[in-house]
């Protein structure tokens, strides 16, 4: 897949990063002295370009980065913002630690499923939507908070959630 | 009182260069170039600044911990992790005045002679990260950061870095490893980072407000800094205040002001009917404290006086709806999550713990399950190679120490009192006074 010169691959050829993410790349390792430092960056972007880190993302990243595959394997098994599935294409990410808990975070999580009709840490059969319960996001003097994709919504009420899920549907 | 922190955060481009300089700002950097790297040292130390990440270690000190120069390349880590339950901080700072941790960064990496400074931002912290990069950019054009910075000969460049996903990452030698492209388990010590850090080299970790707090002490000095707070806790703090509060927020306040001042007076008090039940005052690995013990001074050696931490002056305020079994489950499913695995103590005394606190809860809790939690968590306590494993204990004997009455009660019948927390957001229109 998007061979830097444009050329279309063939059935089982290598992966290959889009020339955005190259030159992504390309800015990233003078920033180190030691290359393997630009690994978490590096995963994070072939994550974004190819959606999850399956086996051959990992061999793509090992060997741009001339890593051995089980080293980058043991760090992109150690973070969990770093998938190794697919994720919807609305990731709502709804934190039940202690602050939001005490102003209803279950009750939030509780009627994401129901409207969504999945269950916490599923995705949605359209693909278009995964309900992930996660850990303090930073955010607790507005609680309760989820986060879609990269934005916060903060002091979530009822019609707060609904608006939110409207939005991530028209757009 | 100065500000420090929230000086700018109410106008509606402060986190611009522009507005940042228009307020003085960078004249602070010029004038420790124009200081010795000691000198720079010294007024941080005469301030009294103790480092806001949650130790409380005195930055001063610390700083004159790095090695002896050896021409090779020395780092400063700016720890941008925030990921204590509880706190909010350091987002903000970023977001709204980036350009006082970049000014601090400069400074600091001069005092400890270091070139190149990464800043670990969380993952999730997108927009904190876009507007670090922006504020690079302009100080990078004006002069600020770069090379052969305001004309001393001092060059310094700073990166972002983010996370990707790791509680443990906020731990200094952990933050160190995930630089490095490894996963975030934290190293035995000795030796120190500043020692043996970030590539083998010497290096300083340093939280986000710690050193956006340095600006202004080179700026006005160590002894007006120092004046601004208690004796030995320098300065001012950004207290983060959290769940059944009517105002929560973040309130910028002198270090030591008392806990009840800030719930009932900067906090306005409790949000309903309900009397308070108990506070956490640090983060959620600080042992929790009861009404009764709210007189005590927010700064490191009081709430240490009262067997408790300040940590990152995380507050999270419980009303009397609240279920502390509960609320211990919640914290012990969050540290077990994040145990990176190292220490079998850790590892498997955090998921034990978590799994007798959801027996007790249910319902289902057996005679003898408190005190083998207990047992749990003092078995935990300083037999792990990082502060995680105590951080995952201390709140358990707390909770148990405080409100064991609760727990017996769950346990003898067999069921919870209490009501789930209904969805009752608290809609204040900014998050800071
Ligand atoms: C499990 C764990 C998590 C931590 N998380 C953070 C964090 O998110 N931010 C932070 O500044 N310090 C965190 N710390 C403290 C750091 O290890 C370190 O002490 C701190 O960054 C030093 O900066 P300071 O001296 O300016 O406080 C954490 C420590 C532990 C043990
Ligand atoms: S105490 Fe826990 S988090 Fe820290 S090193 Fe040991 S296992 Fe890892
Ligand atoms: S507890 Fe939910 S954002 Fe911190």
């Amino acid at each position: 897949m998007h061979p830097p010169d444009g050329t279309v691959p063939e059935e089982g050829m290598a992966l290959t990063f889009s020339d955005k993410a190259e030159a992504e790349i390309k800015a990233l390792l003078p920033r180190y002295p030691a290359g393997e430092a630009a690994l978490i960056p590096v995963l994070t972007l072939a994550a974004q370009e190819y959606g999850a880190l399956t086996d051959d993302v990992i061999d793509l990243v090992s060997t741009r980065l001339g890593i051995p595959p089980t080293r980058v394997l043991a760090t992109a098994t150690f973070y969990t913002m770093l998938p190794k599935k697919p994720v919807g294409k609305h990731h709502v990410q709804v934190c039940t630690n202690i602050a939001c808990s005490l102003l209803g975070a279950e009750h939030v999580v509780e009627k994401l499923e129901r409207k969504l009709g999945i269950r916490r840490g599923e995705t949605t059969a359209d693909g278009l939507f995964t309900l992930s319960e996660v850990e303090c996001l930073g955010s607790c003097g507005s609680a309760p908070v989820m986060m879609v994709n990269e934005t916060f919504h903060e002091n979530l009420d009822e019609d707060a959630i609904d608006r939110v899920l409207e939005e991530c549907r028209r757009g | 009182m100065d500000r420090i922190f929230t000086r700018d955060w109410d106008k509606p481009q402060g986190h611009l260069l522009s507005v940042y300089e228009e307020a003085g700002g960078y004249g602070a950097l010029k004038k420790a170039l124009s200081m010795t790297r000691e000198a720079v040292m010294g007024e941080v130390k005469a301030g009294n600044l103790r480092g806001r990440g949650g130790a409380g270690f005195p930055a001063g000190v610390k700083w004159g911990f790095m090695a002896k120069d050896d021409g090779g390349p020395r780092y400063l880590c700016i720890n941008a992790d925030e990921g204590e339950p509880g706190t909010f901080k350091d987002r903000y700072i970023m977001e709204r005045s980036p350009h006082l941790m970049l000014e601090g960064a400069a400074i600091t990496s001069f005092a400890i002679n270091a070139h190149a400074c990464y800043i670990y931002i969380r993952g999730e912290f997108y927009s904190a990260a876009r507007r670090v990069r922006e504020a690079i950019d302009e100080a990078v054009k004006a002069g600020h950061l770069g090379k052969n910075i305001h004309g001393s000969g001092f060059d310094l460049d700073i990166h972002v870095h983010m996370g990707a996903g790791a509680y443990v990452c906020g731990e200094e030698s952990a933050l160190i490893e995930s630089i490095e492209g490894k996963p975030g388990k934290p190293r035995s010590r000795p030796p120190f980072p500043a020692a043996v850090g970030l590539f083998n080299r010497p290096t300083i970790v340093n939280n986000v407000e710690t050193i956006a707090a340095v600006p202004s002490i080179i700026e006005r000095g160590g002894a007006w800094y120092a004046a601004l707070g208690t004796p030995g806790n320098g300065g001012t703090k950004l207290y983060c205040v959290s769940g059944h509060v009517k105002k929560p927020g973040i309130f910028e306040l002198p270090m030591g002001t008392p806990l009840r001042e800030i719930i009932f007076t900067h906090a306005g008090g409790m949000r309903g009917a309900a009397p308070l039940k108990a506070v956490i005052p640090g983060g959620s690995s600080t042992p929790v404290l009861t009404p009764q013990e709210i007189d005590v001074k927010m700064d490191f050696d009081g709430l240490k006086a009262v067997g408790s931490m300040l940590g990152s002056a995380a507050t999270v305020v419980f009303d009397d709806t609240a279920c502390m079994v509960r609320s211990l489950a919640r914290l012990a499913h969050f540290y077990a999550h994040e145990s990176c695995g190292q220490c079998t103590p850790c590892r498997e005394g955090t998921h034990w713990m978590a799994k007798i606190v959801d027996r007790i809860e249910s319902g289902k809790g057996r005679a003898g399950d408190i005190d083998l939690l207990d047992d749990v968590a003092s078995s935990i306590m300083g037999n792990t190679i990082c502060p995680l494993g105590d951080a995952a204990a201390m709140p358990v004997s707390g909770f148990l120490k405080k409100f064991r009455v609760e727990f017996e009660e769950h346990v003898t019948t067999g069921r919870c009192r209490f009501p789930p927390q209904a969805l009752a957001p608290v809609k204040t229109d900014r998050a800071w006074v």
